[in-house]
């Protein structure tokens, strides 16, 4: 379970910056949509079922939405 | 959006997915869920349903009107029964002092008013959510 554990934090911190990296923006919306699915493991793992699955239903399906909602209103690619 | 596939797996699948939503909002306080959880699974549903078969479509089954009611009774359900609690009992949300019954421990039935205010939270939520995603799209190009 160590294993595990630590593979997923090693995966959230390159996550992490990898959204702050990307310069196209639909790109990062997705990668911080595996950030939150990840976190979600997490948490199940952590022992809070609770957190978990709001994190998968806000974190992962709706900010999703609603970040590209906004990118489709505006532009895709950061100056 | 006119694809075959996409829109009847979506007609299959949006009802269980607010069955489950349904579920885990009626199972708040004996198993882990709630309210929010719940709310935001049957609003993610709706949001499906507008992505797939376009927002006038989705304004005939859930209206701007129908949201308002639906948000604004919501937590007016959950302030009426804290007062119902504040009146008998003296302090708001009070629960099995204001004589709310208690049920059998693990019931489905049981904790008083919690299930109650489980469902106003639900609908406030759900309701919530499906507002953000049609107020987001809805607008006409400036």
């Amino acid at each position: 379970m160590t294993v595990l554990n630590v593979a997923l934090v090693i995966f959230l911190i390159l996550a992490a910056l990898a959204v702050e990296r990307t310069k196209d923006l639909l790109g990062a919306v997705v990668v911080f949509s595996a950030f939150s699915l990840m976190m979600s493991v997490l948490w199940l793992i952590l022992k809070t079922p609770d957190v978990a699955l709001t994190e998968a239903a806000i974190g992962a399906g709706v900010t999703c939405i609603l970040f590209i909602a906004v990118i489709s209103r505006t532009e895709r690619y950061e100056k | 959006m006119n694809n075959l596939i996409v829109s009847t797996i979506t007609r299959m699948v949006v009802p269980f997915i607010q069955l489950y939503g349904i579920y885990i909002i009626l199972h708040g306080h004996i198993s882990p869920g709630g309210g929010f959880s719940g709310g935001a699974l049957i609003g993610t549903s709706l949001i499906l349903y507008t992505l797939v078969f376009g927002v006038k479509k989705a304004e005939k089954k859930f209206s701007h009107r129908v949201s308002e009611i639906a948000e604004s009774g919501g937590i007016l359900l959950y302030i009426a029964v804290g007062l119902i609690g504040m009146i008998v009992a003296g302090s708001f949300l009070t629960n099995l002092g204001a004589g709310f019954p208690k049920g059998t421990p693990g019931e489905l039935i049981s904790a008083g008013m919690i299930p109650i205010l489980m469902i106003g939270i639900g609908i406030k939520v759900a309701s919530t959510m499906i507002t953000l995603f049609h107020t987001l799209i809805e607008e006409e190009d400036v």
